[in-house]
């Protein structure tokens, strides 16, 4: 078989300047990072690296997806994902692996056509493992941002007790479906757990209100009615106001209020009333 | 024989918890059942806690505004009680609001919403509903 004798041949061009290649190709990857790595770490990744495809080259021959190359893909992911994290870029990640190529090319010149031959075999491999690194740089980078997307989630939309009896939702950045799912969640819940029956849903930090973040706010308020809570829009900017009735927006029976300090007013009168109603004058019942 | 939601009498209120799956055998015979209860007491208002109902449908949506509407005419007040987050959000999301019907978080404040519509029945306060109450429903 052609492939085996040119697995063989580069096993042995590789293994007979082994020390020399790889101080090389740590010269000219280390060149490429401009120092942002330290030369002994990736020394020792390198190092690593190399031994990884000599012996998968041994058993497994030029196929880069078989079984002998999983130890290589398993550290060309470990390094692409470093790279993602430390902010590298895609290219001087994938430099890592095609910096090889020249290493050899370099010391082949003068050598026959065998070894030509051996040569474009090798970067055929090396082309398929650097494609890998890219590939998986950009599942981590895939990965970094969507646990970021996550993180922003969780932290822009606390409830929080105002007052006994009221709750409020300072809602921050753009209202789209699925925040306005975990805001109803969770305002829902906190209604629960302070025994709530008025809610603040403050707008102050939504950049802009249009049809769909007001269809939003509504299902919100209807689902928080329909738990026995009365809910107050509150944090409408002057802009926001003109864009609402410029677009025709309804807020029907729900109270809007200015400032947030408005709302919370509205609500302790809400609760006092309600008090003082059913002491009061709603004897005979119970 | 079919399962039957109980109802309780406290004082003027009747005290309907529904702890069992809502067939729709089960919520006729409760309509049926409230109705002639509402009427044998004289009960001034109604209280259904749903705090033990984890799936509700368009029907049993419709089944508690059917519910309150007949109360009503039997002159008692209903509200429903301890409705669960999952539950309000599902019935947003199929565009039912329960509209007429009176909701409080628990019990104690769904007492609370019948002695204030109640009084606002009597005529004591004119202006704005309260939480969960719509005067022109009343």
């Amino acid at each position: 078989m052609t492939h085996d004798g040119g697995a063989q041949r580069l096993v042995d061009l590789l293994t007979a300047q082994s020390d020399e290649f790889i101080s090389q190709w740590v010269r000219s990857v280390g060149e490429s990072l401009r120092g942002r790595i330290s030369l002994t770490e990736l020394g020792q990744e390198l190092n690593e690296l190399y031994a990884a495809i000599l012996s998968g080259l041994q058993h497994g021959g030029l196929a880069s997806r078989g079984e002998a190359f999983a130890e290589v893909r398993s550290l060309l992911m470990e390094l692409s994902r470093n790279r993602a994290r430390q902010g590298f870029t895609p290219t001087e990640t994938a430099i890592s692996v095609f910096a090889l190529k020249d290493v050899l090319e370099r010391s082949l010149s003068g050598g026959g056509e065998e070894d030509v031959r051996a040569y474009l075999q090798f970067a055929r491999l090396l082309d398929d493992l650097g494609l890998f690194t890219v590939e998986s740089y950009a599942r981590t980078r895939e990965e970094i941002i969507s646990s970021q997307a996550d993180q922003l989630l969780e932290l822009s939309t606390p409830v929080v007790k105002l007052w006994d009896g009221v709750v409020a939702v300072p809602l921050v950045g753009t209202l789209d479906s699925a925040r306005t799912q975990v805001v109803m969640e969770r305002l829902l819940q906190a209604l629960i757990d302070y025994d709530s029956t008025q809610a603040i849903i403050d707008i102050t930090g939504v950049p802009a209100v249009d049809t769909q973040v007001a269809q939003h706010l509504l299902k919100t308020v209807v689902a928080a009615r329909m738990m026995g809570a009365e809910c107050v829009i509150s944090g409408i900017r002057p802009q926001i106001a003109q864009t609402i009735v410029a677009l025709g927006i309804e807020f029907g029976d729900i109270p809007t209020k200015g400032t947030l300090a408005d709302a919370l007013r509205h609500a302790l009168s809400a609760i006092e009333r309600d008090r003082k109603l059913a002491e009061e004058y709603g004897g005979g019942l119970l | 024989m079919t399962e039957r939601v109980p109802i309780l009498r406290i004082g003027d209120v009747l005290l309907v918890s529904i702890q069992v799956d809502l067939e729709d055998r089960v919520v006729m015979d409760l309509q049926e059942d409230l109705s002639n209860r509402i009427v044998e007491t004289g009960a001034r208002g109604v209280v259904i806690d749903i705090s033990a109902l984890e799936i509700v449908d368009s029907f049993v949506g419709r089944m508690l505004a059917t519910v309150a509407a007949m109360s009503r005419v039997l002159d008692a007040e209903t509200v429903v009680v301890g409705m669960r987050p999952a539950v309000a959000i599902t019935l947003v999301e199929l565009g039912l609001s329960l509209g007429g019907v009176r909701t409080a978080l628990n019990l104690e404040s769904g007492l609370a919403v019948l002695r204030r519509a109640r009084a606002a029945g009597l005529g004591y306060v004119p202006g704005r509903p309260t939480s969960g109450f719509r005067p022109d429903r009343t």
